[in-house]
């Protein structure tokens, strides 16, 4: 077994898959312990399935770089969807909700009419449970990769006690002096890009699971806040990284493997928890 | 001249007014209650307080160096903070974010105030435990720690006391009491007409009619000596 990982990491495109999958891993979790919290739990999923539409409207379109409007209008989703969040006349879930089946079903429709691809279902399939992609990353793609992914770490640290402010209490940081809305925006543009990242890695249906599982996991041991952002970032990391390399060996798919190590942890970590509980 | 003065003030939402006329002031070192029922205005009437939304109509104008956001402020929980993973040295000590701008961390001062703040709400020895642990009487406490790292001149407290057992609930009252006899000015929203009475130097009635002006005076009034007969039948029953 050794020696066939060894065989594998010969190749230049299993090495970069694992550096964009543990970055990817890393930078979701970040956040991931603020939109649990934040009650925000969907916006992975709502967002990741706006990417979906805008990437059919981007192959519909026959743009070459896809990024140029998938971006975009996954960051502008986020922004509407986050800063609405407290008097909009459609609340938060719902809110995610309306805009994730709306993509989704708007991205199916395009590529339907429009496709000239003969393989349509295997290119939904892949857009929305990721794909082989992560495995045919050019150099150029994981170096974008790391530059965003240092990017999102370093403006997590600096606003780190803001953001914890903003999360857990926002009126009382708003009526202290803590421009909140500026911290919401910030937060909102930042998922959005680690989201249209995480669409290489897991799809589109699988975002959330990123985002979510390793804050939940990290908050049945944690009690505190900061310790429960390192665990999930570690968590996630680790997930990440051993899902891809049992999908390698075993030839499952990336993304649901990944995500069953994850769901696989959870499950340890809510044991651990509750053993703990009645130790103490 | 007064902390806060308000004039002609009409609260809503939407600029639908839901309470117009109001018309009070602050002075240091005041202990103001603000009573009324359900639905007439209590909290929007803080939050317009604290800028969190404009006012329908009328002024609010803060006076004797006091900066906007010198005002500490208690709110009512909310669901997300009932299982929040946080240390009440942390909660503490976010209280200080205001005064930080745009700098990143905390400096040595703000954590010697968050020190300071546990120390006289007496949860210091709780520093490192987990706010959702906490009894409802413990975690108020630690959001008042937080509000006093904030501002040290006027606190607006939200119902402290709701949803408290009636022994917690009197600690509350002494912890408050204490801290305006330190001279913080206190601005409360209460359902307890009873400690308003007791503690309160002013009382602002919101509602149908509105009332404002010291505790004797209303007693003294009509609107004053119903809801009081009010609330004692209630507490007979």
């Amino acid at each position: 077994m050794i020696s066939k990982l060894a065989l594998y990491f010969e190749y230049p495109m299993v090495r970069y898959a694992l550096i964009v999958g543990v970055l990817i891993a890393l930078c979701s979790s970040l956040l991931g312990v603020t939109l649990v919290l934040k009650r925000f739990s969907f916006i992975g999923d709502g967002l990741s399935h706006v990417a979906f539409g805008a990437i059919a409207i981007a192959s519909v379109l026959n743009l070459t770089d896809k990024m140029l409007i998938v971006l975009p209008v996954t960051v502008i989703s986020a922004v509407l969807l986050l800063r609405t969040g407290q008097n909009a006349k459609i609340k938060g879930d719902a809110a995610i909700a309306m805009i994730s089946v709306g993509a989704l079903a708007f991205g199916y429709l395009l590529m339907n009419i429009f496709s000239t691809s003969s393989n349509l279902t295997g290119d939904v399939c892949s857009t929305l449970f990721g794909s082989a992609s992560i495995l045919t990353l050019t150099k150029g793609e994981v170096g974008l990769c790391i530059v965003l992914s240092v990017a999102v770490v370093l403006i997590f640290i600096i606003f780190y006690n803001k953001i914890f402010a903003v999360t857990f209490d926002e009126n009382f940081a708003k009526a202290t002096g803590t421009k909140t809305d500026n911290y919401n925006l910030l937060i909102a543009v930042t998922i959005a890009v680690i989201i249209v990242l995480a669409m290489n890695l897991v799809g589109s249906l699988l975002i959330s699971a990123l985002v979510i599982f390793p804050a939940l996991s990290a908050m049945r041991l944690f009690q505190n806040f900061k310790s429960v952002t390192v665990c999930s970032v570690i968590l996630s990391v680790i997930c990440s990284f051993s899902g891809i390399i049992i999908s390698i060996l075993a030839g499952t798919p990336v993304g649901s493997t990944i995500v069953a190590v994850d769901v696989a942890a959870f499950g340890l970590c809510y044991l651990a928890g509750a053993i703990l509980k009645i130790g103490a | 001249m007064a902390l806060l003065t308000v004039s002609n003030l009409s609260l809503g939402y939407d600029s639908r007014a839901i309470a117009e006329g109001l018309t009070f002031s602050v002075s240091a070192g005041d202990y103001l209650c603000i009573v009324g029922e359900n639905g007439s205005g209590k909290t929007t009437l803080m939050k317009t307080l604290l800028g969190l939304q404009e006012p329908v109509g009328g002024l609010i104008s803060i006076g004797e160096g006091l900066k906007k956001n010198e005002i500490g402020y208690l709110p009512q929980q909310t669901i997300v903070q009932k299982d929040f993973p946080a240390s009440v040295y942390e909660i503490v000590l976010s209280g200080c974010q205001g005064r930080c701008g745009l700098r990143p961390f905390y400096s040595k001062e703000e954590k010697a105030l968050a020190g300071e703040c546990m120390e006289r709400m007496g949860i210091a020895d709780l520093s490192s435990k987990c706010y959702r642990n906490l009894s409802g009487g413990q975690q108020q406490r630690v959001l008042l720690a937080r509000a006093l790292c904030a501002a040290q001149k006027i606190l607006l407290l939200d119902e402290p006391v709701a949803g408290l057992d009636p022994v917690v609930t009197s600690e509350m009252y002494d912890l408050i009491l204490g801290l305006n006899k330190d001279g913080i000015t206190i601005i409360m929203i209460s359902h307890d007409i009873a400690a308003a009475i007791r503690y309160a130097s002013h009382i602002l009635h919101i509602g149908d009619k509105v009332f404002y002006g010291t505790r004797d005076e209303y007693l003294s009034s009509d609107i004053g000596r119903s809801f009081a007969a009010l609330q004692e039948k209630g507490v007979e029953r």
